[in-house]
């Protein structure tokens, strides 16, 4: 425990005579008496290095939880393959142990690569800023709702159905307090968002209109009609994205009418790691720059007019405005951001491509073969995730299935009640056509079962 | 300058930003062969839905991209370069064996949708760390979902104003002290509260009397730091306590500071209903150079039932998740916070146990004591008591020869040393706030104090020298303001012809 506090005993004596103390343990009397612990902290004996490693490897392992198994989650949360480039970069204590780049001329490195990051964000989601990152997917979303309400002074946003539960929930939470209303809009039968519904619904009320790119089920979403629904009442349109591989293929929801477009960037060279940390974006136009939430980096130049990047526009920011600030964000997810850098620039303009026609390729395969098993729930255009209808209920089939080693989807009864037995699957590069074929022998053999 | 300092001059390579290297062609991946039928987008997707193009992304082999990413690491100053004596941000160093441990594959690979059943290490350890931190800080339940400080006042807020909702009243304004990170202020706001500021008295810490005057039946909530920015302990936070509860009021403290109190005292014990804690200062995980970090927050019973959702139960030997609660604010991120930094922290907790963990807040206060004490002959020292964590010294005495705080902070790296927090706490005109953790060594800080020192003799001899540092580093000092008024916030492809 104490190999990380380099002063030793020998080291105080010099120190405390300086300060006026006699003992290291007197420092206390610095806090009033009344108020001081008397006893020890009521936690376990330290462990030693090696007894910590053979701990958390034993927790990691606990209940199978690392055993080697196919799995059709995503949900939000993507499996990808994460090149070993990746982490060797993130591992640059340089990077990791270093604070927010307050101070530039010593965090050129981080300010760079938070430069080049913005700038392939807005690359992607055809915007023309992007800011420095946001704590994940569902509070960007959350963040670019409440930005809508800044810019637009309307009281009421409207959020598709088929929008990310939690997205959906956290949005919630963070607009309840303000006063700002929500409501949700219906999906199709084809399982995009139902558009109808959506141009009876927007009016000189509504701040926002958000749509999910492709959305919770899967499903392509018409963005250029949802674009000129909301601009048609003077709303914005927020695109929000949990798959963002697929905007490799689909196009960049801004060159559609989105005025902000936000995401969850995990796929994008980020672990799964139980769900966090991952890493929010947030893109948006040049004119809604001063009402943006979050650290932006900026180039400038140095007394000697050499190129360099600091922390730009911040007057926007906590630190300065404090409660007129456009967010209370301060820590972000910068080493997360630095993944998705990293991530892209090893795959570049070509893997992006290549991997995102794979998952499409792998994803019209399973759902063509599971399909024959159980049935698709909707008939809409698809990336790489889609709704399956089973037989029976998923609380019985999917531990079956986990038996034969596979972790099957996810039941969306949770999030839809209307849909008991329907689960959302996932297929991605880590998939293979075997697995998928062992997939649907199971779910046929289980359903038969069922019937 | 005499070459007695860590800052030296090395070599320092140049690289272009990433969009300018790279050819057509060149590959830094490698895909598994497809092993079904190719699908292309234009088969079976609508036509307007597709992308022509996917423009200004790099094209690089692995090579290029390794080299591109270390050369801009060789710009940065990490804990691990130096002593980083950031105010408030308790730089400490970042134990390796705790990155391992958050890599290994049982973690990493875990989808946050997995069943229960098959997640149980994950849980275990979600639940013990929350029981670690109850016994550090006295609360009686923590939610560990906050990405980060900011996030866990949010949610810390967002539970007392529901509380307060069903006692009748979410009341109208919160009392944050003129000391506050700008943090409490932004999320009381983004709660929908009016922020009124407090000040501190001239001993630098909060006066009952001050509180008992703006407190009234529409305050929900004083958010106060103990220890506060200055370094110094609220020694009446009891008494303050009293009076806003009295009143019916609620007291959120920012556990920022933490580092300052482990084993040594309690914050629950203190009358504070509301404690986060961050995870990327006390408990040893990296910043990232700006997060990820995780924000836990600490609540007294009373308003465990306002929680977000899901909160981890125990039953059995089984863990699980519990999202029937019904009073709950709801959900503040997805999932359940940041694991990944979760591991660390627990792994830390594990490493140093009840003893080394007081060590550590000892260690840490002697160190700042230590460079006070030895700092006040260069520096002016406006608040002259015994400190806890960190100290705030002040540009006044410099000032007289056109020296101010940024002058000295970047002078400061040519001595080889990340500058300390400048300009905070607003109540100090010019603050220079050090806190050194206990991570330093007795040498490091007398080489700091005499850093100090000689650049206060300079201030006095050659302010130019202050006033355009800092001269070692990649980069001369960066024109900020351009930086606003013209914002250029990205990089743009040449247009086609």
């Amino acid at each position: 425990m104490m190999r990380y506090i380099p002063n030793a005993e020998g080291d105080w004596g010099e120190m405390l005579r300086a300060i006026g103390f006699e003992r290291l343990e007197d420092l206390i009397n610095i806090l009033p008496e009344p108020l001081r612990l008397k006893e020890a902290l009521d936690l376990p004996l330290p462990l030693s290095e090696m007894e910590l490693i053979q701990h958390l490897h034993a927790l990691s392992e606990e209940k199978s939880q690392g055993r080697r198994m196919v799995s059709f989650l995503g949900a939000g949360a993507y499996d990808h393959f994460i090149p070993a480039v990746v982490d060797h970069v993130l591992r640059r204590s340089e990077f990791y142990t270093a604070y927010t780049p307050y101070q530039p001329e010593v965090s050129q490195g981080t300010l760079q690569a938070i430069f080049e990051y913005q700038t392939l964000i807005c690359q992607l989601t055809g915007m023309e800023v992007a800011n420095a990152s946001v704590y994940d997917g569902a509070s960007a979303v959350a963040e670019g709702v409440l930005m809508a309400h800044r810019l637009k002074g309307r009281g009421k946003s409207l959020l598709a159905r088929a929008v990310h539960p939690e997205s959906r929930i956290v949005t919630r939470t963070h607009t309840r307090p303000l006063g700002l209303e929500l409501k949700e809009i219906a999906y199709t039968k084809e399982g995009a968002t139902d558009l109808k519904a959506l141009g009876a619904a927007v009016d000189e009320e509504t701040a926002a209109v958000v749509l999910q790119q492709p959305n919770f089920f899967g499903c392509l979403e018409d963005l250029e009609q949802a674009a000129e629904i909301a601009h048609s009442r003077g709303s914005l349109l927020i695109v929000a994205v949990t798959e963002p591989l697929s905007l490799t293929l689909l196009q960049a929801p801004g060159l559609l009418g989105a005025d902000i477009v936000v995401g969850e960037g995990q796929s994008f060279g980020n672990a799964l790691n139980f769900g966090g940390p991952y890493v929010g974006f947030f893109a948006s136009k040049e004119s809604f720059l001063r009402a943006m939430p979050g650290r932006l980096v900026g180039e400038t130049v140095d007394r000697q007019g050499r190129r360099g990047f600091v922390l730009a526009v911040s007057t926007r920011e906590q630190h300065i405005r404090r409660e007129k600030a456009t967010s209370n964000i301060c820590t972000n997810q910068a080493l997360c951001a630095l993944a998705v850098l990293v991530y892209l620039a090893s795959m570049g303009k070509e893997g992006l491509k290549e991997l995102a026609r794979i998952n499409l390729s792998k994803s019209e395969y399973a759902k063509k073969k599971l399909g024959s098993a159980a049935r698709l729930r909707f008939s809409g255009a698809t990336f790489n995730e889609f709704v399956l209808t089973l037989e029976g209920d998923p609380q019985l089939i999917l531990p079956a299935l986990r038996q034969r080693g596979i972790i099957g989807g996810l039941p969306m009864k949770r999030f839809y009640p209307e849909m008991g037995r329907e689960i959302l699957i996932c297929v991605t590069e880590m998939v293979s056509r075997e697995d998928i074929d062992k997939f649907t022998e199971i779910l046929g053999t289980l359903s038969r079962g069922a019937r | 300058m005499k070459e007695n300092w860590p800052g030296a001059c090395g070599l320092v390579l140049d690289e272009p930003l990433i969009f300018e290297k790279g050819a057509k062609g060149r590959k830094g991946y490698s895909l598994p062969r497809l092993d079904v039928e190719e699908v292309k987008p234009e088969n079976i997707w609508p036509r307007k839905l597709i992308r022509q193009e996917l423009d200004g992304f790099p094209e690089m082999s692995e090579v290029e991209v390794v080299r591109h990413f270390t050369r801009l690491s060789q710009w940065n100053y990490g804990v691990d370069s130096g002593f980083y004596p950031l105010g408030s941000c308790t730089m400490k160093y970042n134990p390796k064996v705790n990155e391992d441990l958050a890599r290994l594959p049982g973690f990493t690979r875990a989808h946050p949708y997995l069943p229960e059943e098959m997640s149980q290490g994950a849980l275990r350890l979600m639940y013990e760390l929350e029981n670690f931190l109850c016994q550090i800080s006295g609360m009686d339940r923590v939610t560990l979902q906050p990405a980060a400080g900011a996030q866990g006042e949010l949610t810390g807020m967002l539970m007392i104003r529901a509380c307060l909702s069903d006692r009748g009243n979410p009341r109208k304004k919160v009392l944050v002290p003129d000391t506050a990170h700008g943090t409490n202020p932004a999320s009381s706001s983004l709660c929908g509260y009016q922020v009124v500021q407090v000040k501190s008295n001239e001993r630098g810490v909060l006066f009952p009397k001050t509180i008992e005057e703006k407190m009234d039946e529409e305050v929900a909530a004083l958010m106060i730091t103990n220890p506060n920015t200055l370094g110094l302990f609220e020694e009446h936070i009891c008494q303050i306590a009293e009076v806003v509860h009295r009143k019916g009021g609620q007291i959120y403290c920012d556990g920022a500071n933490l580092n300052a109190l482990m084993g040594l005292t309690r914050v629950g014990d203190m009358g504070v209903d509301v404690l986060h804690f961050n995870l990327h200062k006390t408990f040893s995980t990296p910043h990232g150079g700006g997060g990820p970090g995780a924000g836990p927050v600490g609540v007294k019973a009373h308003l465990a039932d306002y929680l977000p959702v899901p909160i981890i139960n125990e039953e059995g030997e089984r863990f699980y998740f519990d999202y029937d609660r019904s009073k709950s604010i709801g959900k503040i991120k997805s999932f359940y916070g940041n694991f990944g930094i979760m591991v660390r922290a627990y792994a830390y907790i594990l490493s140093m146990g009840a003893e080394g963990l007081k060590r550590a807040s000892l260690a840490a206060l002697l160190n700042a004591n230590y460079l006070r004490v030895k700092l006040k002959d260069f520096y002016h020292l406006p608040y002259d008591f015994p400190c806890l964590h960190e100290c705030v010294f002040s540009d006044r005495l410099q000032s007289q020869y056109g020296v101010t705080a940024l002058d000295i902070a970047k002078r400061l790296m040519d001595y080889g040393f990340h500058p300390p927090t400048i300009y905070f706490p607003l109540v100090v005109h010019g603050a220079l706030m050090i806190e050194p953790t206990e991570s330093e060594s007795r040498e490091t800080l007398d080489q700091f104090i005499a850093a100090m020192a000689q650049i206060a003799g300079e201030a006095r001899t050659e302010p130019g020298l202050l006033q355009n540092a800092p001269h070692k580093t990649k980069v001369s000092r960066l024109d900020e303001v351009l930086a606003n008024r013209k914002p250029r916030l990205r990089w743009k492809p040449e247009k086609k012809g």
